[in-house]
């Protein structure tokens, strides 16, 4: 058995190419991928803000669809760095052999996990300012509040792309994702502030918010957006950063036994 | 030396796939690993390369100890693995310069070493084709071209011309002797007995995670076997049986060693005068004179019976 806990192996530079190479693919289909990426959370966005927004009077102060929409650009951070995470890693991890085929190169198994967790993240702030961008235009907004939110944005696609690739190391298939999706991504959507107010929930639920990576991402984008300031900034970082961190120490461990062994 | 190994072991939890391998490749020559499947030719190169954590034993890479320095060691490598693992996404000329970025190699000095690339592979035409639209024998050619992207001192290949037509084989052997007689340095394994004949100077058949016999094609051939062999098979005029009959009446006398498999008997000899004009007295029995090649030491060495993972 080869051991399992090993010094990081890390050279920034190589890393980077592997986040380069996925930004070239990405970069041809770039605007059909954005427009996809922006379609899903606009319907929920309009159908919801404006449907639904009109039967609610002011939530925590603000219009419905102002509360739905900050709410939004961390949901679909999330979803986009999840995806990539998970299908997309999956396909070049193990299914056409991409991963394999770089580790012949002097790159090590960390130079590649890295650069696709950079990168997965890199394609969901892509995805999380497009939405951003469709805020402002609309008013709901600020354009610097916006501007401020970016780097929350990043850190919410870190954070998902970092445990995501748990679920792509530990995946037979791409069957295995929907059990991420339904036992994690979905409920997290439902405890985590993004459709409504936590305080609609029982306490002892609540509570989840506290733990959960989504509730920190929305805690710290939603306020931000909407006042420019957010209390508690810092724990919201460092949740949503050792999630990230701890992912990938994990995801490094598992893909380690299961692509170096 | 291009590659040393040092009694090199292998084991997953209770079997030990590599027992204790050594060999080293000298500057300039081919060496070839032979084995049936499950022998432990991919997890030596496996270990080689610093994919895995050897169990016991030493692999000096290009001048430097692997796994420790194995990154370091792999800048001098180029690597022809078994599977397709071109980028399905990239057309033929961007699969050679996003594989050069993961050698560091400067975007313009990447792009001025793609035709060299192209033409070694037979690729030029298709230089802006798609990957997925190539035939098998153009997507190992494009691999080969792949691992020379950094100009490498040392090819390693698992099975190059496994799955390949002979037309794309032929074509595949021309280059592999062209890289042979550019100087480079090629570790490869096959399972194709003609293969390793043909190209390797030295080669080292494995079985069951051992050496069991290490030379030069003839160095080898000579030292396990018989000179020639007669095949012999088809019906025997007159008896029941056919060739397996004769054989057992009557190849322990013209041969220095015999197996029967199936219909064939096969007979080891040192002259096969004797032999062949008995044959030739026999009706309806059909045979085969050649020369002991490599399979015939193979067979001999690790059995007919078939090898399944």
């Amino acid at each position: 058995m080869s051991k399992l806990f090993v010094p990081l192996d890390l050279s920034p530079r190589r890393a980077l190419a592997v986040w380069q190479r996925n930004l070239k693919v990405w970069s041809r289909l770039a605007i059909p991928s954005l427009l996809g990426n922006l379609a899903d959370p606009l319907i929920y966005l309009l159908g919801l803000g404006l449907g639904l927004g009109a039967l609610l009077p002011q939530v925590q102060g603000v219009s419905y669809i102002s509360f739905l929409a900050t709410g939004t650009v961390a949901f679909s951070t999330m979803n986009a760095a999840t995806f990539e995470a998970l299908y997309s890693g999956f396909a070049r991890a193990h299914q056409q052999k991409t991963w394999e085929a770089i580790m012949n190169a002097p790159l090590s198994l960390d130079d590649v996990l890295i650069g696709e967790v950079l990168w997965a993240a890199t394609k969901s702030l892509f995805s999380g300012s497009a939405i951003l961008l469709v805020i402002t235009v609309f008013g709901l907004a600020s354009w610097q509040h916006a501007l401020m939110a970016l780097p929350l944005v990043l850190l919410t696609g870190l954070c998902f792309a970092g445990i995501g690739f748990i679920a792509t190391s530990l995946a037979p298939g791409y069957d295995f994702f929907m059990y991420w999706f339904t036992l994690f991504i979905s409920p997290m959507a439902m405890l985590c502030g993004v459709f409504f107010p936590l305080e609609q929930l029982p306490a002892f639920i609540q509570g989840a918010a506290l733990v959960l990576p989504l509730g920190h991402a929305i805690g710290a984008i939603r306020p931000l957006l909407l006042h420019g300031e957010v209390s508690g900034l810092w724990l919201h970082v460092l949740v949503l950063l050792s999630y990230a961190l701890c992912g990938v120490a994990i995801a490094r461990v598992l893909m380690r036994r299961r692509l170096l062994r | 030396m291009p590659l040393t190994v040092t009694d090199l072991h292998k084991s997953y939890g209770a079997t030990e796939v590599v027992r204790g391998i050594s060999f080293q490749l000298q500057p300039g020559e081919c060496f070839a690993l032979l084995g049936p499947n499950g022998a432990g030719k991919t997890t030596t190169l496996r270990c080689v390369l610093g994919h895995t954590e050897p169990s016991a034993g030493r692999i000096e890479l290009c001048g430097l100890p692997v796994p420790a320095r194995a990154r370091e060691a792999r800048v001098r490598v180029g690597v022809v693995p078994q599977n397709d693992s071109l980028d399905p996404d990239f057309t033929v000329t961007e699969n050679l310069l996003v594989f050069a970025r993961y050698f560091g190699i400067p975007a313009t000095a990447a792009r001025a070493r793609v035709p060299d690339l192209l033409a070694f592979a037979g690729l030029e035409a298709k230089a802006d084709a798609k990957v997925p639209t190539l035939s098998g024998g153009m997507k190992r050619r494009l691999t080969m071209a792949r691992a020379l992207v950094a100009n490498p001192d040392l090819l390693i290949m698992d099975e190059p011309t496994t799955g390949l037509d002979p037309q794309a084989r032929h074509l595949i052997w021309d280059r592999l002797k062209g890289l042979i007689s550019q100087g480079k340095t090629l570790l490869l394994t096959t399972h194709f007995m003609d293969e390793a004949e043909r190209l390797a100077h030295r080669i080292a058949i494995l079985d069951r995670g051992q050496i069991i016999a290490m030379g030069t094609p003839r160095e080898v051939i000579a030292e396990h076997i018989e000179p020639q062999v007669v095949e012999v098979f088809g019906e025997w005029a007159g008896h029941e049986g056919g060739a397996a009959a004769w054989a057992a009446t009557h190849a322990a006398q013209f041969s220095s060693r015999f197996e029967v498999s199936g219909e064939t008997a096969f007979c080891y000899v040192q002259d096969a005068d004797v032999l062949l004009a008995h044959l030739a007295a026999q009706g309806g029995l059909r045979y085969l004179h050649r020369p002991a090649n490599l399979e015939d030491v193979f067979l001999k060495l690790t059995g007919r019976e078939m090898r399944d993972e």
